[in-house]
């Protein structure tokens, strides 16, 4: 794993040398597709050709984001469990190792806030834990197919972008972290009654492991489009990506 | 719609198979093959037992590729299994070819058949062991897309996930009708080594 300067997400040299880096690793993808016998049923498609296989599996893939944001009822809740059912401890999961968290300093911190939005004054912490919180213990689905029940606490989401004057109809919400992660998400599920910028893990200050000072926890997506130590919000209708989307998960990656 | 289906319902007389079920069929082993090897892939993101399955058997090469290849192949799976469903219960395939299938003369051929004396005189006739068979794995298909559909959409499909008894219940259900699929896939590969002339008349019909 490559190490992260943990840069605030400004920095869009090294991000794009960064994501060359991860290149190499991805191809390899496609061409051991190739060696696999059962493919030769393929025969007669240009399957043989590594970028045009890739650029129709990304196709199907922008179709399941549409297909997902389609069957997304805005109203339907996840479901919520009792505090017994908690799994402890919760696991860590990042794409760097545990010795890599960053370190974020508590009273220095500020929120951005930019893009389609009115107010786009920056958030010390205690303003934010002044806001209306909330709790729920939902179960989070990583991608890799774990999962895991927790408690998070924190501001609903729809009331902090109601509160900055987000434009509502806008397409997407993305997050810039401290730890280099970055992702995005569509308006709809930002305004779900259970997406919540958690700043609390389990009735205590969110932990450093899960993401100080806040994580976007949305029960409705995979772990992978939960950011944490998130630095900047922005409200835009100019596809973000993310740091695994842009590698070939997929984007909406909701359940 | 009639006359478009015609040619494919009617073929030609002689034909063992008539063309659309050589067509779904084929098509179905395709995207069995691309969703079965891009699925172990994924299970081996997070192995639920003991054993991971080899890189050299799997497709996709990273979690990220396989998922791509495996929610690509589900549209095949359903759009050529739903096909395949209508026009063999529309055509009455479905139940001149598989019923009337009783415990009895199911038992009768299984005792046959594993003493290798089944006879194989009539391929357009199915015995009762390939009418389970073939029916059971109908069932298996139809209970791994649900499966499926819950690991993919658990919030979406409440009724579905608590019929299965949740996300977590859900992955074994997908595992073990996976493997039962597989293992169906492994006995029909071996009958059809026994009896050649049966891949013959699934592809060019007699």
């Amino acid at each position: 794993m490559i190490k992260q300067s943990p840069l605030v997400g400004g920095d869009t040299l090294v991000r794009e040398a960064l994501s060359r880096l991860e290149q190499p690793a991805r191809r390899l993808f496609m061409r051991r597709t190739l060696t696999l016998g059962g493919l030769s049923l393929l025969t007669g498609c240009s399957i043989t050709d590594d970028a045009s296989a890739e650029q129709a599996l990304m196709k199907v893939s922008r179709l399941n984001d549409k297909v997902q944001a389609w069957l997304f009822d805005p109203n339907r809740l996840a479901p919520t469990y009792p505090e017994s059912m908690i799994t402890r401890p919760f696991p860590f999961n990042a794409f760097y190792g545990e010795d890599k968290v960053p370190d974020v300093d508590a009273d220095a911190f500020r929120l951005e806030v930019s893009g389609l939005v009115a107010d786009k004054h920056a958030w010390t912490l205690p303003e934010l834990r002044a806001m209306p919180q909330t709790e729920q213990i939902t179960r989070h689905i990583c991608v890799e197919g774990w999962s895991a029940i927790g408690k998070w606490g924190g501001v609903p989401f729809s009331v902090f972008l109601r509160r900055v004057g987000a434009d509502l109809n806008a397409k997407y919400v993305g997050f810039k972290c401290a730890d280099d992660y970055y992702t995005s998400i569509d308006m709809q599920t930002a305004l779900h009654p259970q997406t919540l910028l958690a700043l609390s893990y389990d009735g205590q200050t969110l932990p450093r492991r899960y993401g100080f000072p806040m994580k976007l926890r949305m029960p409705t997506k995979l772990g992978y489009k939960n950011p944490k130590h998130i630095q900047a919000i922005f409200v835009t209708n100019n596809y973000p990506g993310g740091y695994w989307e842009d590698q070939g998960y997929n984007w909406f990656g909701g359940s | 719609m009639e006359t478009i289906m015609e040619p494919l319902m009617t073929d030609d007389a002689r034909a063992i198979h008539p063309l659309w079920l050589r067509l779904t069929h084929w098509l179905n082993a395709l995207a069995v093959g691309i969703l079965a090897t891009s699925g172990w892939r994924i299970y081996d993101a997070t192995p639920l037992f003991d054993f991971s399955f080899a890189d050299s058997l799997t497709l996709g090469g990273w979690l990220g590729g396989a998922l791509q290849w495996h929610f690509a192949a589900m549209w095949l799976l359903v759009a050529n299994g739903l096909a395949y469903l209508l026009l063999n219960a529309g055509s009455g395939r479905l139940w001149k070819q598989f019923f009337p299938l009783s415990p009895r003369t199911f038992l009768a051929d299984l005792h046959a058949a594993l003493r290798g004396h089944l006879s194989h005189a009539d391929p357009r006739r199915y015995n009762s062991v390939q009418r389970l068979a073939y029916l059971f794995v109908m069932a298996d298909s139809v209970l791994l897309v649900l499966s499926g559909l819950v690991l993919w959409k658990s919030v979406q499909f409440p009724l579905l996930r608590e019929l299965l008894g949740g996300y977590e219940p859900a992955r074994r259900v997908h595992f073990f009708a996976m493997a039962a699929l597989v293992g169906f896939v492994g006995v029909h590969l071996a009958m059809v080594a026994a009896v050649p002339r049966t891949l013959r008349a699934m592809t060019l019909g007699r």
